[in-house]
């Protein structure tokens, strides 16, 4: 037992690789049983989670955007009645923002980031567990208000007076407002871990100018959680407060003042944009660069851009209150702020178009829906810049031009590269390879269903057809489009039920992918599929950007670190140089419990104010035990 | 994938500490989204101070003893507060235990002009938004000023316990010393509007 | 005075009733103009793009991927690309601003009519320095040709939007603000609008009619609207006049000239000069009034006016009341 207590030469190691691996296994690995499936604090078991519970979210969305095309297919239908539609409207947004777009991205990053960066686990990963039970609780906690038929029914964006304590009865805003906080508090969880994993635990030798592009797109991503999600913390606390205990913030007659919700929402609203955008730059970059067998060209430019495309998000939330009567100069500056977005967007294409050219395009599902990211993507970068334009607002704001504009940029732009994503890492994920011929079928439905929905919408929109109507008289020339919109909405749907049906049958049946199927350079493919639990047998040591094509037939790794207590290694943030070793915190139930207590305080809190008092004790329990040392060799130092 | 050892990692240190510990790094995280918030939060209070025809909205400026003498102590406990960080540093366990005693008495009683600090707003959380974003303000703080009290009392019994001699928990004496730094450089902002600001 | 006229032969789907694309005041042909031009040009840079995507899948490559020679050449192609986004882009934003100020038309003017947006219907009041000239209507805006009208927006419950396309662009009616607007009709019509805002349950149903009329038509409206309600001529409305003073209806309606005062529902001293009913719900006929009055939670859920029990009887005579008052 020469593993236990002292580190191992590069000579024993060799001699000792079998047994080496047996107790790294039993390390890291999580045992099977119900409690220890809620204790898990391994990264790949939490994103895989993550994944899956998001894209149930998706398919949910979807279906009440079926309902809605339905009920709008027919003018004056009365397939769904009024409050029925504003609470599905409602909840679509909420749950495809808050509950999928959001969470998805940050579920891929607590998947691969860390074995992109080359380490064994993501830092803080109990918190990591805690953020994935509050997201499942918010999520919980929208969809049954749904089924209870209380759910909110002031839109995703929640104006006030509308959601306030006098035009908005019952409970439904506070339900809005809770889900919000759980949402928030898992994201910017999640962003905390990114930054520091990506800070603190790269491999020896990858310096900045190595870290993977998707890497970066998510260090970003974090930081734009970071910087805008505290905005609608602190906005939807107030709503609540307006609500629950009379503040006074957004009532004018007595200092409060309606276009101060708007700001607060806005300047997270539309960070949120990038936030779910910008880790599908980073996919697309990283699958295009497999897909053309070279590497992705102008990895700087790249950089910089989505670092551009982050600071700029936090100067254009203006352009969402044009038309609210706003100082004309004021608005002209975000005008010009808006527009100038095109240019780091327009760099990120132009390099992508330049990767394309000189590489050779190996056309599998997952360039596909890279080439159908870039038509799509193209046209919603074209109509933002229109709608920044205010006197194009003004006509185009709040009607359906909008609906089809960041229809384009969200699912254009940010879904069509995650079921490229799904795609390319599923082999990684599930060491099965998903069916080539369904992701084609699913690509042909979703893209030509996907235009056929939303490209008529620009005309409706410009035709004076405004958002958020449950209904529209049959004298306006609306019903033809409308009804196409609804039958083309059936092809779109057909295209994600093949996606879904492609993801459960190659779980099981999907031939066995070996650890690179698709011949890429990141680190996430220098190990088996799916990872083994502790990721890396050995940390590999970082020479390029490249190092899957660039180190020849081996990849040089790093000894040392001890087998029989979870180990990393901590370096430094520019150059990558090993500084310390690091334990990570083993499987611990408590941030399940400390999840449910804060789940129980913030849903209680809905009815009473003390609730957050009184439930402020057992979460301060449960967040003791978790912190509390338990004498495993974690704790050790 | 074939491997060549390239590096040995045996001889850093079982832990990192200062810039190489990750709990400094997620504290500072977790620091700069409630700056952010307190940032915000500061933001609205001159966005609502812009609209209104009179600032305080119907009702006389605080009184400034009270938030001033809790100031004053917030400011003098930075001392112990620095002494405390110097010793985790230095892994001097006796005085360690003791700085956390004193800095977990001095966060108590921080509270009590905390206590005095409401009714010297002179007005009520529901009576206009001045009210409500000073009550937010103050309510805000007091949220960290008791979070940090609960963090360094848990400290304290850990550092007194048989887990208390270990490189990681003297980590955690550092990282909590961090944050009550920051407990009181937020206030300093916090302390200008919601005293000084109606006084200009 | 199209600029693209491609486009419009493109859109032409989309011309029609209420259609930013159908400008007939010179604020939104201002901005049909820009819209073209941006279609225009962002249409021109599509193509480019995608082109540029087809020819680099389709195109058969001879020498390796990552030469250092084709690297450069292909980071100055991109560096072009890039400049040349910027100049795109500084001259739309340049074309924004110049469009900018016909939004603005007649800044210096005092507003001369109130709109008042509440769930969910339009109040507009005809302000006059003589206050026995000012009037209350409902749903639906008179105005003359080709003047700049300005409009004072105000709300009493929640955010509405003013929007009638085919005149100029949207504004928000917010809650403790006020928001002024111009509009300007160049030909007389008849344009409809509606609310923009999400404003809750029958957002959907908050339409308005403005109708432009020419000076002399228009002043000969503002005399009947400012004169006091017609007295019923026939038995059957008076009738109706007598059900609807004596059942709650007079406490939410005015009808000037009588003893209704009421100030939460629509002045309804002219209603049956006004061409529908229920924010643009309904075709005002005597059959649309009886239908309202009977049952008007069915026709628009959730709205603030509340079933009042009245006989078939009753409800005859009060619509030709209604209908009477014109």
């Amino acid at each position: 037992m020469t593993w236990f207590g002292k580190t191992p030469s590069p000579a024993d190691l060799a001699a000792g690789d079998e047994k080496a691996e047996a107790l790294l296994r039993r390390t890291w690995s999580t045992p099977a049983g119900v409690l220890a499936a809620l204790s898990t604090v391994d990264h790949k078991i939490i994103g895989r989670r993550y994944i899956a519970t998001a894209f149930v979210f998706l398919m949910l969305g979807g279906v009440l955007a079926l309902a809605m095309r339905l009920q709008l297919a027919f003018p004056e239908a009365r397939f769904i009645s009024a409050d029925r539609y504003n609470q599905i409207f409602t909840v679509h947004g909420s749950n495809m923002m808050f509950l999928f777009a959001v969470p998805v991205m940050e579920a891929m990053a607590v998947y691969l980031v860390p074995l992109m960066v080359g380490t064994r686990n993501i830092a803080f990963p109990r918190l990591n567990a805690f953020s994935y039970w509050i997201f499942l609780a918010g999520g919980l906690l929208l969809w049954t208000s749904l089924a209870l038929d209380t759910a909110p029914d002031v839109g995703w964006f929640a104006y006030v007076p509308l959601a306030g304590p006098q035009y908005g009865p019952g409970k439904r805003a506070d339900i809005w407002a809770q889900m919000i906080t759980f949402t928030e508090v898992s994201a910017l969880a999640v962003a905390v871990e990114i930054v520091v994993t990506v800070f603190k635990l790269r491999a020896p030798g990858m310096s900045l100018d190595r870290i993977p592009i998707f890497v970066w797109s998510m260090l970003v991503t974090a930081f734009l959680v970071i910087m805008a999600m505290p905005a609608i913390m602190l906005a939807s606390s107030s709503l609540i407060l307006d609500r629950l205990v009379g503040t006074q913030f957004f009532n004018p007659s007595e200092g409060g003042d309606a276009l101060l919700w708007q700001h607060l929402f806005w300047f997270f609203g539309h960070p949120e944009v990038y936030i779910i955008f910008l880790p599908a730059v980073g996919m697309v970059s990283a699958m295009i660069s497999t897909f053309t067998q070279r590497p992705t060209f102008g990895y700087l430019p790249l950089v910089l851009a989505m670092i551009a495309t982050g600071v700029l998000a936090f100067g254009l939330w203006v352009h969402h209150m044009f038309v609210a009567g706003l100082p004309r100069v004021g608005s002209s500056f975000f005008t010009a702020s808006s527009m100038a977005i095109a240019i780091p967007a327009g760099t990120q294409i132009f390099c992508w178009l330049a990767t394309l050219w000189d590489g050779r395009p190996i056309f599998k599902t997952p360039m596909l829906f890279i080439i159908g990211f870039l038509i799509t993507f193209v046209i919603g970068g074209l109509t933002g810049v229109m709608v920044a334009s205010v006197p194009f607002d003004t006509q185009v704001h709040d009607t359906y031009f909008v609906v089809a504009h960041f229809h384009y940029v969200l699912i254009g732009g940010s879904v069509f590269p995650l079921i490229g994503a799904i795609y390319y890492w599923f082999p990684k994920m599930t060491g099965r390879m998903m069916s080539e011929r369904l992701g084609r079928w699913a690509f042909g439905l979703i893209f030509t269903g996907f235009h056929l929905t939303f490209f008529p919408m620009h005309m409706l929109g410009l035709q004076g057809m405004p958002r958020r109507v449950y209904t529209y008289p049959p004298e306006l020339p609306w019903a033809g489009l409308n009804l196409f919109v609804s039958l083309s909405a059936v092809i779109l749907a057909a295209g994600f039920l093949v996606f879904f049906i492609d993801v459960l049958r190659s779980v099981r049946h999907g031939p066995p992918a070996g650890p690179n199927p698709w011949n890429a350079s990141t680190l996430e493919w220098a190990m088996p599929s799916p990872p083994p639990p502790y990721n890396f047998r050995h940390i590999p040591v970082v020479e390029s950007l490249e190092p899957l094509w660039t180190s020849g037939e081996a990849l040089p790794v790093a000894t040392g670190l001890r087998l029989d207590r979870r180990e990393l290694v901590v370096s430094s943030v520019t150059a990558g140089e090993p500084e310390a070793r690091e334990s990570s915190p083993a499987d611990s139930i408590w941030p399940f419990l400390a999840a449910i207590a804060t789940s129980i305080m913030l849903i209680a809190s809905i009815f009473s104010p003390w609730a957050v008092v009184w439930g402020a004790i057992p979460v301060a329990i449960t967040l003791t035990g978790w912190f509390w040392p338990k004498q495993t060799p974690e704790d050790e130092s | 994938m074939k491997e060549r050892i390239a590096l040995d990692l045996s001889k850093l240190p079982p832990h990192g500490m200062g810039s190489a510990s990750l709990t400094f790094w997620g504290t500072s995280a977790f620091m700069l989204i409630e700056g952010t918030g307190f940032a915000l939060a500061i933001a609205v209070y001159f966005y609502l101070m812009s609209l209104a025809p009179q600032w305080p909205i119907k009702a006389p400026p605080p009184d400034l003893l009270a938030g001033t003498i809790l100031t004053l102590l917030l400011l003098l406990s930075v001392v112990p507060n620095m002494l405390v960080s110097r010793w985790a540093k230095q892994r001097d366990l006796r005085k360690v235990r003791a700085g956390l005693v004193v800095m977990a008495i001095l966060g108590l009683l921080a509270l009590i002009p905390r206590a005095f600090e409401f009714p010297a707003l002179h007005i009520s959380w529901d009576d206009n938004a001045y009210g409500s974003i000073v009550w937010t303000l103050l309510g805000l703080h007091t949220t960290h000023i008791v979070t940090d009290i609960v963090d360094t009392v848990v400290l304290a019994c850990l550092m007194f316990s048989k887990h208390g001699d270990n490189a990681r928990r003297y980590g955690d004496v550092e990282d909590n010393a961090l944050y009550w730094n920051f407990v009181v450089l937020t206030w300093l902002p916090l302390y200008g509007c919601i005293y000084w600001v109606p006084r200009l | 005075m199209k600029i693209a006229p491609a486009c419009v032969l493109l859109l032409s789907g989309c011309a029609g009733a209420q259609s930013a694309l159908d400008a007939d005041g010179p604020s939104a042909l201002a901005i049909e103009n820009l819209i073209f031009l941006f279609l225009a040009v962002c249409g021109v840079a599509f193509v480019l793009v995608m082109g540029v995507m087809t020819w680099a899948l389709v195109r058969g490559r001879n020498e390796p991927a990552g030469r250092p020679q084709t690297e450069r050449s292909m980071g100055r192609v991109v560096a072009g690309a890039v400049v040349a986004t910027f100049l795109v882009i500084t001259f739309l934003t340049a074309a924004s601003f110049y469009a900018t100020p016909s939004l603005d038309r007649g800044k210096a003017d005092p507003p001369t009519i109130l709109v008042r947006g509440q769930q969910w219907w339009w109040q507009f009041s005809y302000l006059d320095a003589d206050p026995a000239k000012t009037f209350q209507t409902a749903n639906e805006l008179h105005i003359p040709v080709g003047t700049d009208v300005r409009l004072r927006l105000e709300a009493s419950d929640v955010i509405h939007s003013f929007w009638v396309p085919n005149l100029t662009g949207k504004q928000d009616l917010v809650p403790g603000r006020e928001n002024v607007l111009t509009l300007n009709a160049a030909k007389p019509g008849v344009y409809r609008g509606q609310c923009a805002e999400f404003c809750g349950l029958q957002h959907s149903h908050m339409a308005l009619l403005v109708i432009a009329e020419e000076p002399a038509d228009y002043a000969r409206w503002l005399d009947v609207q400012r004169g006091l309600a017609t007295a019923p001529t026939d038995g059957e409305a008076a009738a109706g006049k007598l059900v609807f003073m004596s059942k709650p209806c007079a406490a939410c309606h005015t009808i000037r000239g009588t003893e209704a005062v009421g100030t939460t529902g629509p002045d309804l001293t002219h209603i049956g000069s006004r061409s529908t009913i229920g924010a643009g719900l309904l075709d005002n006929t005597r059959g649309s009034i009886s239908a309202w009055i009977a049952d008007p939670q069915t026709l628009k859920p959730g709205n603030n006016m509340p079933l009042v029990p009245v006989t078939s009887e009753e409800l005859r005579q009060l619509s030709a009341y209604m209908k009477g008052l014109q």
